[in-house]
C-alpha cells in the first residue's frame, strides 16, 4: 500500500510528468488568453512547425539515451532537400525521388555510424564534422538556388488537413511514428538495451548486448528519419534549398533534454520528450502571436532549457533536506 | 598465509596486554556494555572516535537505528552483520558521505558534524569503501595521491614524487603494480589494493575498511594485515568489516554486531566464539560451510584447448563435465578472470579453441556463448555485473529480455514475476523490485548478479568470486544452490580467492600462476598447502 503511494509520488514528482503537466498548462492558458491560439488554422500551423522537430526527436531520444548524440541531422535534412531538387530537375518521378531521399539520409547515418562505432570516434566530434560536411555537400549539389515546381498533389497533402477539417494530414504520420518509436523504446528488448548501454556500456556488453551494432543502427535510423523530414520540409514550403532546416539540430536536442532525457545517457522517456517538443513549439507560437520578438523567443527557450537541467536537482535536494529536518525534530521530541 | 585462516587461540595475544577490566564479566552483561560504554572505558583510555546513538534512513528504509560504539586508539574493531545490516551506511557516515539523521559522532570526545568527506579526512579519518571508486583515466599513482598531490616548486604536479610514493606503498603491501599505469582495466582485487594504498598514504589516525579483503586471496590478506597491525601498534584506531570470520579473529580485538540496522552487542573478540558471533548476527544457528555433494560427472560440457592471449595468459587447457564444479585458483593477477572472460567472449584471445558440447564457439561473442547455454557472473559487479541506475527488475531480466518478450513485446508482468522468483531464491533483502539496484547493500547487489545469470538457465555457469561480499548465511545458501544445480547436470567453473570455498566446493582445482596452468588437482589432492604451493611457485618452499 505505502509502496504504491511511494511509487506514485516518485512518479508524479519525476521530471517527465512535471513537463507533461506544464505542457498541458501552457496549452490551456494560451488558448484562453492568446487571441487566435485556439483556432484550427493556428493548430495546423503549430503541427506543421512541430513536424520536423518531433520526428527527428524520436531517434534522437534513443541516441541520447545510449549516451551519444547526432548533431548532423539538420544538415542531413538539407542535403536530402538539395538532392530532391536536383533529382527533380533530372526528371525523375516524385514517387521514386521520395524513397531515394530517405535512402540518402540513411547513407548519411551509415557514415556517422561507421565513424563512431567502427572507428570508435566520439559522436560529438564526428557529427559536428558531418554537420559541416553534409551541409557543404548540399550547397555543392544545389548552390544558392531553389527548386520549387513540385507537384501540388504532394505539397498540398503536407499542408492540408483531413477532409479539409481541423486535423492536419501530417498528424497521422506523427502519431504513427511516435507510436512505433514509443513501443520500440519502452516495450521491447531492444529498447531496454538502450538504457543499459547508456548507463553502463560495459555491463551491457557483459549481458550479451551488442553495443556497437545497436548504436550503428540508431544512426542509420536517425539519418533515414532526417531524410524523410527533408522531403516533408521541401514539400511544405514547396522549395528545395541547400540551407533548409539550418540550426534545427539545436531545437531538437533542446526539446529532448527539456523532456527529461539525461545528456549523460541511461535516463528519459519518450512521452516526456513529446511533451517537451509540444511545450517549446506551443510557447513559441503563443509568444509570436503576441508579437514577441525573435530574440525574446530565444531567451525563453534558453531559460527553459537551463531550468530543465536545474529543477530536477533542486527538487531532490529540497526533498532530502525536508526529510532530514523532520527526522531530527522527531528525535528531539522523543 | 595460514594467518587468515587461523583460529582465535592461534593468535599472538595482544589481547593479553589489555587493561585488566577487559575481562571483567563483559560476556556476562552485554546489555550494560552496549548501553553505556563510555563510563566503563573512559578512565584509562578515551575513545579516538565514538559513534553515539546514530540513525540514518533512506526514504522508508531505516538503514541504521540507534547504534553506538567506540573506536579506541591502538585497537582493531570489527563490524559484523548480515547483508543490508547497515555496516556500509555507518562507514559512509564516518566518512562524511552521509550525514546522520540523528545522533552524534565524536572525535577525541568532541562532537563533530562532517559536512563532507573533506571534513572527515581533516579529522584524520581514512576510508576504504566497499566498492572501489578509482578514476579510470588517471594513473594508479595519481589515484593514490588524489586529494593531497605533491607539488613541485613551480606548483606543478610532482609526478616523480607521486610515483615514488605509490611505489613505496606497493612495496610495503607487496603489490606488483606499475604506479604509472592507468587505473582503467585493473581487476577488482587490484582496484581494492590501490584503494588500500590510498588510505594508507594519508597517515590516518582512524582507518576504516569496508570489506577490503573480499576479492583478495590469503597471501594479499596477510600482507594487508601485517601493515594494518603495524599502523595499529603505532596508535591508529582501526575499523574492519568482513564476512570472513577467520579474518576477524585474526585481526580484531573488539567486535560490534549489528542486525537489521540495530546495535546487538559490542564485545571483546576473545570472549566470543565464531558461532556466537554468527548466532547473534543472524538470530539463529547456522552451519557456515556447505560442502558440495558428490555427483557422477556426465558428458564433457566445456573444453578449453591451448587458449592464449599475448601478455595475459598462455596455453590454458581444461575441461568441465556436467555435474562438476571446477575451481580456478591462484593469486590475484594470475589471469583467472581474464581466461574466463575470454571463454565467455567478452574479451578476445589470440589462439586456441573453446568448445561447448563439442561445438566450437564463435570467438569474442558473448551473445553466441549465451545462446549456447553459457552464463558468466563477473567479478566486478559495479562495472560489469550491474547497471546501477536501472531497477533491480530490469537488471535481472537484462540477459533474458528477448526470451521473456511475447511477440517481441515486453509487458511488466512476466518480467516482474521472473525477477521476483530469482531474487527470492537468493534471499535478496530489497524494498521494491523497481528500486535502483544501486540502493542495495553490496552483498545484496551480488545476489542480484547471481540471480540475473542463474535465471538464464545455463548449462555452463562461470562464476567469478561468486560470494564476494555475501554474508555467511546466504553464502551457505549460494553453495547449496550451486551444488544442487550441479546435481541436476549443470557444469560450473568457479574462480575464487577464498580457499575454504575452493576446497569445499570444487571437484577439481586448476591452479593458475602468472597466466599459465601451474597444477591440476583432484578433490582428494587439493589441500590448502597444495593449492597455495602451486599458486605461489617457489616462494613457499623457502
Ligand atoms: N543510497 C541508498 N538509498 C536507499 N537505500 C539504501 C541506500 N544505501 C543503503 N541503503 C539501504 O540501507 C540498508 C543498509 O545498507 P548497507 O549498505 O549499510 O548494508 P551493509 O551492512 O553494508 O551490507 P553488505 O554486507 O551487503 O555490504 C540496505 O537495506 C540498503 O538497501
Ligand atoms: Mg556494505
Amino acid at each position: 500500500m505505502s509502496d504504491r503511494v511511494a511509487t506514485l509520488r516518485s512518479r508524479l514528482t519525476s521530471w517527465d510528468s512535471i513537463i507533461v503537466v506544464l505542457t498541458v498548462l501552457v496549452l490551456v492558458v494560451a488558448s484562453f488568453s492568446v487571441d487566435n491560439f485556439g483556432t484550427s488554422r493556428n493548430f495546423t500551423f503549430m503541427v506543421l512547425d512541430l513536424l520536423p522537430i518531433i520526428l527527428i526527436a524520436l531517434p534522437m531520444t534513443m541516441i541520447i539515451v545510449t549516451g551519444e548524440i547526432d548533431l548532423s541531422v539538420a544538415s542531413t535534412l538539407g542535403l536530402t532537400s538539395s538532392m530532391m531538387g536536383w533529382l527533380w530537375n533530372q526528371g525523375l518521378s516524385i514517387e521514386s525521388i521520395i524513397p531515394l531521399c530517405i535512402v540518402i539520409g540513411a547513407v548519411c547515418g551509415v557514415v556517422n555510424g561507421f565513424l563512431i562505432t567502427g572507428l570508435g570516434l566520439p559522436s560529438l566530434a564526428v557529427t559536428i564534422g558531418t554537420l559541416a560536411l553534409y551541409r557543404g555537400l548540399a550547397f555543392v549539389v544545389l548552390g544558392d538556388g531553389a527548386v520549387a515546381d513540385f507537384p501540388f498533389d504532394y505539397t498540398g497533402w503536407v499542408t492540408g488537413t483531413i477532409g479539409g477539417g481541423a486535423v492536419p494530414n501530417v498528424l497521422i504520420l506523427i502519431v504513427a511514428l511516435a507510436l512505433i518509436f514509443g513501443i520500440v523504446q519502452h516495450a521491447t528488448p531492444f529498447g531496454r538495451s538502450l538504457y543499459a548501454i547508456g548507463a553502463n556500456a560495459q555491463a551491457a556488453h557483459f549481458s550479451g548486448i551488442r553495443v556497437a551494432r545497436t548504436k550503428f543502427w540508431l544512426y542509420v535510423v536517425s539519418g533515414a528519419v532526417a531524410g524523410l523530414v527533408g522531403v516533408l520540409w521541401t514539400l511544405r514550403y514547396a522549395s528545395a534549398r541547400a540551407d533548409n532546416g539550418a540550426g534545427l539540430e539545436l531545437a531538437v536536442v533542446a526539446a529532448v533534454l527539456l523532456g527529461g532525457v539525461s545528456i549523460f545517457g541511461g535516463k528519459g522517456s519518450l512521452p516526456g520528450v513529446l511533451a517537451g517538443v509540444v511545450l517549446l513549439t506551443a510557447l513559441q507560437n503563443a509568444l509570436r502571436l503576441e508579437d514577441v520578438s525573435g530574440q525574446a523567443l530565444n531567451i525563453v527557450t534558453g531559460t527553459l532549457l537551463v531550468l530543465s537541467v536545474l529543477l530536477p536537482n533542486v527538487t531532490t535536494a529540497v526533498r532530502g533536506n525536508w526529510q532530514r529536518r523532520k527526522l531530527r525534530q522527531a528525535a528531539a521530541t522523543r | 598465509m595460514a594467518e587468515a585462516n587461523a583460529r582465535p587461540e592461534d593468535q599472538p595475544t595482544r589481547r593479553d596486554e589489555q587493561p585488566a577490566e577487559a575481562g571483567d564479566g563483559t560476556a556476562a552483561q552485554p546489555a550494560a556494555r552496549s548501553g553505556d560504554r563510555s563510563g566503563a572505558r573512559s578512565g584509562d583510555r578515551p575513545a579516538r572516535l565514538e559513534v553515539h546513538d546514530v540513525a540514518k534512513s533512506f526514504g522508508a528504509v531505516a538503514a541504521v537505528q540507534g547504534v553506538s560504539f567506540p573506536l579506541y586508539p591502538g585497537e582493531a574493531h570489527a563490524l559484523v552483520g548480515e547483508n543490508g545490516a547497515g555496516k556500509s551506511t555507518i562507514v559512509k557516515m564516518l566518512a562524511g558521505v552521509h550525514r546522520p539523521d540523528t545522533g552524534t559522532l565524536r572525535v577525541d570526545g568532541v562532537d563533530v558534524d562532517f559536512g563532507g568527506p573533506g571534513d572527515a579526512k581533516a579529522a584524520g579519518i581514512a576510508v576504504i569503501y566497499q566498492e572501489p571508486t578509482l578514476f579510470p583515466d588517471l594513473s594508479v599513482a595519481e589515484n593514490i595521491a588524489m586529494g593531497n598531490q605533491p607539488l613541485t616548486k613551480l606548483r606543478q604536479l610532482d609526478r616523480k614524487a607521486m610515483n615514488a610514493n605509490a611505489e613505496r606503498l606497493f612495496r610495503r603491501l607487496g603489490v606488483p603494480l606499475d604506479p604509472a599505469r592507468p587505473a582503467r582495466g585493473l581487476s577488482i582485487a587490484d582496484q581494492q589494493l590501490v584503494e588500500i594504498a590510498k588510505a594508507l598514504s594519508s597517515e590516518a589516525r582512524v582507518l576504516i575498511m569496508d570489506e577490503p579483503t573480499a576479492a583478495l586471496s590469503a597471501v594479499e590478506v596477510e600482507r594487508l594485515f601485517s601493515v594494518v597491525r603495524s599502523l595499529r601498534d603505532e596508535g591508529a584506531a582501526i575499523m574492519f568489516i568482513s564476512h570472513r570470520f577467520e579474518e576477524i579473529t585474526a585481526l580484531c580485538e573488539r567486535v560490534t554486531i549489528m542486525r537489521d540496522g540495530k546495535h546487538v552487542a559490542t564485545e571483546l573478540v576473545a570472549d566470543l566464539s565464531v558461532d556466537d558471533m554468527i548466532r547473534r548476527m543472524v538470530g539463529r544457528d547456522l552451519s557456515a560451510l556447505f560442502p558440495k555433494q558428490d555427483v557422477d560427472p556426465g558428458e564433457v560440457v566445456l573444453e578449453v584447448e591451448g587458449l592464449s592471449r599475448e601478455g595475459v595468459f598462455k596455453d590454458i587447457s581444461f575441461s568441465v563435465r556436467s555435474g562438476e564444479i571446477v575451481a580456478l585458483a591462484g593469486l590475484v593477477g594470475a589471469g583467472r578472470s581474464e581466461v574466463m572472460q575470454a571463454v565467455f567472449g567478452v574479451d578476445p584471445y589470440d589462439t586456441g579453441t573453446v568448445k561447448l558440447h563439442g561445438r566450437r564457439l564463435k570467438k569474442g561473442s558473448p551473445r553466441a556463448a549465451m545462446a549456447a547455454g553459457m552464463a558468466l557472473v563477473p567479478e566486478d559487479r559495479r562495472q560489469q555485473g550491474l547497471v546501477m541506475e536501472l531497477s533491480i527488475e530490469r537488471n535481472v531480466t537484462l540477459p533474458r529480455a528477448r526470451k521473456l518478450a511475447r511477440l517481441g513485446l515486453l509487458f511488466g508482468g512476466s518480467e516482474r514475476a521472473h525477477a521476483h522468483t530469482w531474487t527470492q531464491k537468493l534471499q535478496t533483502k530489497l524494498g521494491r523490485l523497481s528500486d535502483a539496484v544501486g540502493t542495495l547493500s553490496g552483498g545484496n547487489q551480488q545476489k542480484v548478479v547471481l540471480a540475473k545469470w542463474l535465471a538464464t538457465g545455463p548449462k555452463l555457469l562461470i562464476v567469478d568470486e561468486p560470494t564476494r561480499g555475501i554474508d555467511v548465511g546466504t553464502k551457505a545458501e549460494v553453495h547449496r544452490l550451486m551444488s544442487s544445480l550441479a546435481a541436476d547436470g549443470l557444469a560450473v567453473v568457479m574462480v575464487s580467492s577464498e580457499l575454504p570455498e575452493v576446497l569445499g566446493m570444487a571437484d577439481r582445482v586448476v591452479v593458475l600462476r602468472e597466466g599459465r596452468v601451474a597444477a591440476r588437482l583432484e578433490r582428494a589432492e587439493a589441500t590448502e598447502e597444495s593449492v597455495m604451493y602451486a599458486a605461489m611457485g617457489q616462494e613457499v618452499a623457502a
